[in-house]
């Protein structure tokens, strides 16, 4: 991947069962870009996210996704991580009798493509060094994946995941709820020490408060499943300050959340 | 785990090699085959008399109608014996070619070099190549085929053999009775510690052909030994038996683990009896693999005698399409203090049926006995199905008996996320049924584990729409 990454998201519909979530939304993220997506609960952030990464509850009904020029849309969810795509997500599953390491090696090795796998020792070495930066108990390298881990310790392992896998464009989904502050610093450790050209970032977020420590190049506030209004870091700070009243009021919405009939 | 496409493109195991077989007995159990199959063999008279008696029982005795279907097995369409080579393999230097063609294939020597202390392979019905090492010579520890058992050990042989299991017990065991050929015998004397697994393989390599191995341990007092046996078939058209039967004596104090795992063709009825008894402070541990098979029926048994004797059953089934694997375990307390575990992991795919069936037993005197079963099944698909089916008897109020089962489902949430990592549906699923597994593989030697990995990922392959 030497050309810096790059997805497209243009009108983007999509419902689950018959309801409709995402109402037309547009979106451009470029390596190097951090964007952060604002909004209160059930305006469809959430969705977005795993829309982008083709859960199979979610069905698009209008729009495109592109991704370094290719159809996103098109691809199967393994597909779409193979050509750069990640999310981190807010309820991450338990899977039962499989390590992390090896779990982390398989989808590095998935990555990587036949005849390229990683060697052993380059993974562990990875994997420690890694695993450090989260602040992570060696052990957490031997249980089963996200099983009995609490909150904190699954976001922790997301981000671990994203790490290792280096994605080219991340999404984010709530990677801050239920972190304490010292967690939620360590967390954004990890995103920091990723940024680079080679890579975009989406974070879906309630709050300003992870915003403090990553700081977003791009803020959009998202209302009734599409983005209606984008600024700087400035905007993040003004809806701390003074909650999504002033938008709403400004827009003329009454109801924000996607129920609302538009 | 799921990192590397297979390195299996065909079935790794329906290989067949030519058929080198020097004597064979016609289809069909008549009183003269059995007769004949004992003449071969060249065994004492009360061993004839022995299969002779069986036979009539198995005549005598109504097809079992409580399990899985038995309906399409034919008995007079069944080869009884096999002979595969004029003499039984001294050295590997004896062994036929085509035979250490198929054992290549197997990798049996490899193993050997390995670790293992003792390989006896069983090719076909008779074991051809069996080498013990001297160290385990020196411990006093027998181990041989069966034909050889009772040749050698006639005194050992007759004092247990048929005591755990009496050809009365079931249709099969009375079958087994009368036309046994093969499998092994081990007496490990008292105090003495075998530390590396002793091991045999299995195969069905004609057309046809019942394998009626017959295997006794007996764990003298204060003991241990580990016994392997994997189990590998070719793929054939028509309908195949294989029945074996399994006795295992454990004295005070004793252990005793016997691992297997069976990954017959999908034509093979496999209707096996194993059972164990335990006296005072012995340790039985049955871990015990089924992989494909058209009906399996098979519930290893710990008899615990003596006080404090401890049984465990760890037991993994898989069915794919237009298998049945109805299998379990008994676990019968007949003294105080006795302590059972049985943990049931059984996956269904394709149309497969797993049925859990398994008897918990409190005898009169088991005051202060415990036991605990868990029971979890994992439905790959909406064709499949399973059923849990324990039955419970008990004598003696002052007993624990703890029961837990489970049912669950490959969950969408799931696969979505291995997916997101970049593995395929296929990997995504295989990584799921291993870690699903994985109290069962933790268990075995590495070398099974590598091998048992590698048949579950057969079994899945395919099985994603």
């Amino acid at each position: 991947m030497t050309a810096v990454p790059h997805l497209q998201i243009k009108n983007l519909r999509a419902k689950i069962e018959e309801k409709e979530i995402l109402k037309g939304l547009n979106l451009e993220i470029k390596g190097g870009e951090v964007h952060a997506i604002m909004g209160p609960n059930g305006t469809g952030k959430s969705t977005l996210a795993s829309t982008l990464m083709g859960h199979p509850k979610y069905e698009v009904t209008d729009g495109e996704v592109l991704i370094n020029g290719d159809d996103l849309l098109e691809m199967e969810v393994d597909e779409r991580a193979r050509a750069g795509l990640f999310l981190a997500m807010q309820y991450p599953s338990e899977i039962s009798g499989v390590t992390n390491s090896d779990f982390l090696r398989s989808a590095i090795n998935a990555r990587r493509g036949e005849g390229n796998e990683i060697s052993l020792m380059k993974f562990i070495r990875e994997m420690d060094k890694k695993m450090n930066t989260l602040e992570m108990d060696d052990s957490f390298a031997h249980r089963y994946l996200n099983e009995g881990f609490s909150g904190g310790e699954k976001k922790r392992n997301e981000i671990l995941q994203m790490m290792l896998l280096e994605p080219s464009i991340c999404i984010l989904d709530e990677i801050d709820s239920g972190l304490d502050i010292d967690a939620l610093k360590i967390v954004a450790n990890g995103v920091n020490e990723m940024r680079s050209a080679d890579r975009g970032f989406l974070i879906i977020t309630h709050y300003q408060r992870l915003l403090n420590y990553v700081k977003p190049d791009f803020v959009h506030v998202m209302m009734q499943g599409r983005i209606v209004k984008s600024g700087g870091p400035e905007l993040a700070e003004r809806l701390e300050a003074e909650g999504y009243d002033w938008i709403k009021e400004e827009l003329g919405i009454e109801d924000e959340t996607v129920n609302a009939n538009v | 785990m799921a990192k590397k496409a297979p390195e299996i493109q065909d079935y790794q195991y329906g290989f067949h090699d030519k058929d080198v077989s020097v004597f064979r007995t016609k289809k069909g159990l008549t009183r003269e085959i059995v007769e004949e199959i004992s003449k071969i063999k060249d065994e004492p008279a009360w061993m004839l008399e022995f299969r002779l008696k069986a036979l009539d029982i198995f005549n005598s005795m109504p097809m079992p109608k409580w399990g899985g279907d038995l309906d399409d097995l034919d008995f007079d369409s069944i080869t009884y014996y096999v002979k595969p080579s004029e003499k039984q393999g001294r050295s590997w230097d004896e062994v036929p070619e085509e035979i250490k063609a198929t054992f290549d294939k197997l990798g049996i020597p490899e193993a050997e070099q390995k670790f293992l202390a003792g390989v006896s392979a069983q090719y076909e019905s008779e074991v051809v190549y069996h080498n013990m090492q001297e160290d385990l010579e020196k411990l006093g520890v027998l181990f041989c085929d069966m034909d050889s058992a009772v040749k050698l050990y006639p005194d050992i042989v007759k004092e247990y053999f048929a005591t755990v299991i009496p050809p009365a017990d079931n249709k099969f065991a009375a079958l087994n009775s009368a036309v046994w050929s093969g499998g092994s015998f081990i007496y490990v004397p008292k105090g003495i510690k075998v530390e590396t697994p002793l091991q045999a393989y299995f195969r069905i390599n004609s057309e046809n052909m019942g394998q009626f191995e017959r295997t006794l341990i007996i764990a003298d007092e204060d003991s241990f030994v580990h016994y392997v046996e994997g189990c590998t078939a070719p793929i054939y058209s028509t309908d195949s038996l294989h029945s074996a039967v399994v006795e295992i004596i454990i004295k005070e104090r004793a252990r005793c683990r016997y691992t297997t795992i069976q990954n017959w063709s999908n034509n093979v009825y496999n209707l096996v009896t194993k059972r164990a008894v335990a006296y005072a402070d012995a340790n039985m541990e049955w871990i015990d693999g089924n992989i494909g098979s058209k009906l399996t029926m098979k519930y290893p048994a710990v008899i615990m005698k003596g006080p404090r004797a401890k049984g465990t059953v760890l037991s993994i089934a898989v069915a794919g399409k237009g298998q049945h694997q109805d299998a379990g375990a008994k676990m019968i307390h007949l003294a105080p203090d006795c302590t059972s575990t049985i943990i049931s992991k059984s996956i269904s795919r394709d149309g497969g049926k797993v049925t859990y069936r398994g008897l918990a037993q409190f005898g009169r005197k088991s005051e202060g006995s415990k036991s605990n079963i868990k029971c979890d099944t994992l439905i790959l698909d909406k064709l499949s199905t399973s059923d849990t089916i324990p039955y419970n008897e008990i004598m003696n109020d002052n007993i624990t008996l703890e029961h837990e089962a489970t049912v669950s489902k490959v969950s969408e949430d799931q696969l979505f996320y291995l997916r997101s990592r970049g593995l395929s549906e296929a990997e995504a699923t295989e990584m799921i049924v291993m870690g699903f597994i994985e109290p069962f593989t933790k268990e075995l030697p590495m070398e099974y584990a590598v091998e048992m990995n590698r048949l579950i990922k057969f079994e899945m392959e395919g099985s994603i729409g």
